[in-house]
């Protein structure tokens, strides 16, 4: 029982990282219908500039946590502004495939500026083992849950009670209306990839804190599988992306507990498959048909 | 002859009853107008028909066949084939090949013949190109033979639409506006067009128009539906009178 | 048969013959060397890879994004059954053997192909999409744990029979096949699904039969190019069907035009043979070809050839009496 306790706590961890990077996914998708491939890359970059500011600059933890934030919200907006604005009325493959060449240009960047060697990321929170009844929970793991949530209920907030996320809420609906209704489009773009950047960083982080490592490539897998969680609970849906990341992490974990490691990732995709067999617009989505 | 008859079909969305109730008769050869007000239930009454949805409750007999629970292609090879209000073309192929894909179920060839260009594949592309420019040759299109959907002219599209429901060589042909966004010059082409085909082609056409100039001028026989239900049913000078349809179409 | 037809015939057997007799020379001249000749042999196989992905991605207008998983069903099936073959000792010529081995890797793919098509097809755009990935990478993880074919270490032992002379020749009756069948009336009823699946229907066209139609064949001919890969490498490794790879194919296919089989030929030489020509820049190299990536998708979004097919007849016609040569890009006997 106790090592159920402990394997649920362990799903929640890395659950709660995929819904952060799973919620970029999700709000760039519902907002231009584009699967930003290089939002992986974007963590990657998030994770980092955390590794540099805390391991050359010394600086205090909120601020090796925040500034990169702010750094890959910038760069979130100029992978926009630069590589899938131009494209915005083009073909929705061709968005693919320059989304596909950003992150593979962002993963190169990385590897000549990085190397290909991982680095070993520093423990960013103090380390003690909390006791809870039999479990025993590390600081870093309640930190990551605990920071996760706490910037998907302000996203959240953000996204229902203000302006600007009513705004962004409208472009996804409909952006011709939103034109209309006198809502700058563009500018609610940027502001939607600005945001999802801040959050994947942070699942950057907050992944490599728990894998204690960074490499050029590490956006690759966890990007994936943060996809997968958004299309699970119905893409374009940030309370779907949340509840995906979270199902995802503790599938993972579990099978990787309780029957195989090497079969993990595939049990992964098995479930998602059949969830969207049985569930085609994922498991929040709506389904919608077409008008004859 | 009965062609095509709708036994009590409805049609609920959630709660909504989009149709209710509503009945059809066609007989072969006959020219019939289905009118109403926007939102009455015409296109859904079409997308019963034509085995886009499925009724709630109700039966359909397409040739002494039922065909409630059969696939819209299912039904085009019955015999009963259908155009779209906002037209609905294979936008970047050629006028030729849209008839052509219509003609599909007459072309006798399998993958493997195809794939190796046997003997069968060349005759019967052959004929299928013969027929398909017969066709639009009918329409006056055959110059077009060659050109782009998408780049056709909207009457041309609108015609390049019906040529292609005929090419599966339907008995029942379903006209969904079919001048809707026409001008009047090309309105009275149409009605034409539509009166020649129906003679030519020996066939049944229903049609669901808003004009009604041409639903007057040309057909036989005019359904008036509202709110799901059928208000009138008669020829165009006793719908004309009708005082259930005056109310329908102007308010009390 | 009319005489256009004939000509294009001619014209094409012409030059197909003539650009092996290229080849032949500088191959018989040592101006080709080795290398030459690995790079042109992975051309081959990944206009195989391009054009079957094409049937799907731009005829079907589906985005499949596996593609690398039925290439290593293709692979493993294959060089699974040379092997056997093989050890039976049968006398057999190599060429009979790697027929009968790209026969057995393209039949076996197909019926996966298939079998996954059928409930999922049912899926639109994205959603589809994300089914293929995780089928392919399901395919994937099935091959790392599956001893019989060597798991993750890989399997050996397989005979290299792929040289440069049969995969040619195999690579031009393979896309013939792929021409063909695109211009038949099953080729049509799939394309006519990519421009409205509702108004294909409404014409007769049985369109989940054909989405499923579209999706086997697709995987038969990337199984055939799985199995050429398998009996040129001599050895197949789970690790290299990975999802890149299959990313990278799709590439292929947008940047040489969906729907587009020449643009599928072309996007496959350029881009397997400009990373090979940049390897001068090492490390650069990739960083590079992203961003030729980014910079072709801004200023031509709908790919090199968009639609169209190029001719060679109206190439030479247009070389002849001095035309717009880009009525050349303007479609065969289709457009």
């Amino acid at each position: 029982m106790d090592l159920f306790l402990q394997q649920l706590i362990n799903g929640l961890n890395v659950g709660s990282i995929y819904a952060l990077i799973a919620i970029g996914y999700t709000m760039v998708y519902g907002i231009i219908k584009l699967i930003n491939f290089a939002h992986g890359e974007i963590m990657m970059f998030g994770a980092y500039f955390a590794f540099i500011f805390a391991t050359s600059f010394g600086m205090p933890i909120w601020a090796v946590i925040l500034v990169p934030m702010i750094i890959m919200a910038l760069a979130g907006v100029a992978v926009e502004f630069i590589a899938y604005r131009p494209l915005r009325d083009a073909p929705r493959l061709s968005a693919l495939i320059t989304a596909i060449g950003v992150s593979l240009f962002l993963q190169n960047l990385a590897l000549l500026i990085f190397k290909a060697d991982p680095k070993v990321m520093p423990k960013l929170f103090p380390e003690t083992i909390i006791n809870l009844g039999g479990v025993e929970i590390s600081s870093t793991t309640l930190v990551t849950i605990g920071l996760s949530l706490f910037f998907m209920v302000l996203l959240d907030l953000y996204i229902r009670k203000t302006k600007q996320g009513r705004a962004v809420r409208a472009v996804s609906e409909d952006k011709d209306a939103a034109i209309l209704m006198g809502i700058n489009v563009d500018r609610t773009i940027s502001l939607t990839f600005a945001m999802g950047s801040a959050l994947g960083a942070l699942g950057g982080i907050l992944y490599s804190v728990a894998y204690v490592q960074v490499f050029p490539t590490m956006g690759v897998m966890p990007g994936l599988k943060a996809f997968i969680a958004a299309v699970l609970g119905g893409i374009g849906i940030i309370p779907g992306a949340m509840l995906g990341g979270f199902i995802i992490g503790m599938v993972e974990t579990m099978t990787k507990a309780y029957l195989s490691t090497t079969w993990a990732d595939a049990i992964v995709y098995i479930i998602l498959i059949l969830v969207l067999l049985f569930k085609p617009t994922g498991i929040l989505g709506k389904n919608t048909r077409e008008k004859v | 002859m009965t062609v095509l008859a709708a036994k009590n079909i409805t049609m609920q969305f959630g709660g909504l009853t989009a149709v209710d109730q509503f009945n059809l008769e066609l007989q072969s050869n006959e020219l019939v107008g289905l009118i109403g007000p926007n939102g009455a239930g015409k296109t859904t009454i079409f997308n019963m028909l034509t085995g886009v949805y499925v009724p709630t409750s109700g039966e359909i007999i397409l040739n002494d066949e039922s065909i409630l629970k059969k696939t819209p292609h299912d039904i085009v090879r019955l015999g009963a084939s259908r155009t779209f209000q906002n037209i609905r073309l294979f936008k970047d192929l050629t006028a030729l090949e849209n008839v052509k894909i219509a003609y599909h179920n007459f072309i006798d060839y399998n993958m493997i013949q195809g794939m190796f260009r046997t003997k069968k594949f060349w005759t019967e592309e052959k004929k299928a190109h013969e027929e398909c420019v017969k066709l639009l040759d009918i329409f006056d299109m055959g110059e077009y033979a060659d050109t782009l959907a998408k780049n056709l002219p909207y009457g041309q599209q609108r015609k390049l639409e019906i040529a292609r429901a005929l090419a599966s060589e339907p008995k029942v042909l379903m006209l969904d506006e079919p001048a809707a966004g026409m001008n009047p010059a090309e309105t009275a082409e149409l009605m034409e067009t539509i009166h020649f085909i129906r003679n030519k082609f020996d066939i049944t056409v229903l049609l669901i128009e808003h004009d009604m100039k041409l639903v007057m001028g040309i057909c036989e026989r005019i359904i008036v539906v509202d709110y799901g239900k059928t208000i009138a049913e008669g020829t165009p000078d006793e719908i004309l009178k009708n005082p259930e349809v005056i109310r329908a179409y102007l308010g009390n | 048969m009319d005489k256009n037809k004939r000509k294009a015939y001619i014209i094409n057997t012409i030059s197909i013959i003539s650009l092996y007799l290229v080849f032949f020379i500088l191959i018989q001249t040592k101006v080709m060397n080795k290398y030459f000749m690995g790079i042109a042999i992975m051309t081959c196989i990944m206009i195989i890879m391009a054009m079957s992905l094409n049937i799907v991605a731009g005829f079907l207008g589906e985005m499949a994004l596996g593609h690398a998983g039925f290439m290593a069903i293709g692979a493993y099936s294959s060089a699974y059954f040379s092997i056997a073959l093989m050890d039976t000792g049968f006398p057999l010529p190599n060429i009979i053997v790697l027929i009968l081995a790209m026969l057995v890797g393209g039949m076996v793919t197909g019926i996966m192909g298939f079998l996954i098509g059928t409930p999922t097809l049912r899926l639109r755009g994205d959603y589809l999409g994300i089914v293929t990935i995780g089928f392919s990478e399901i395919i994937r993880i099935f091959f790392i744990n599956f001893e019989p074919t060597g798991g993750a270490a890989g399997l050996k032992g397989i005979t290299k029979l792929v040289n440069f002379n049969n995969v040619y020749w195999i690579t031009i009756v393979i896309i013939i096949l792929m021409f063909t069948f695109g211009r038949s009336k099953q080729g049509r009823a799939i394309i006519s699904i990519r421009e409205d699946e509702i108004a294909s229907e409404a014409a007769g066209i049985p369109t989940t039969r054909y989405k499923v139609l579209a999706f086997t064949v697709s995987s038969f001919f990337a199984g055939i190019g799985g199995a050429l890969y398998a009996h040129y490498q001599a050895f197949v490794e789970p690790s290299k069907f990975g999802f890149m790879f299959s990313i990278e194919m799709f590439v292929i296919v947008v940047l040489g035009g969906l729907g587009s089989l020449t643009g599928s030929i072309v996007a496959a030489i350029v881009l397997t043979v400009l990373p090979e020509m940049l390897r001068g820049f090492a490390e650069y190299r990739l960083l590079v070809y992203s961003l030729a990536l980014i910079v072709m998708m801004i200023f031509r979004p709908q790919g090199m050839l968009g639609r169209s097919e190029f001719s060679l007849t109206k190439f030479i016609d247009s070389l002849i009496l001095r035309k717009d040569i880009k009525n050349s890009i303007d479609g065969g006997e289709t457009r």
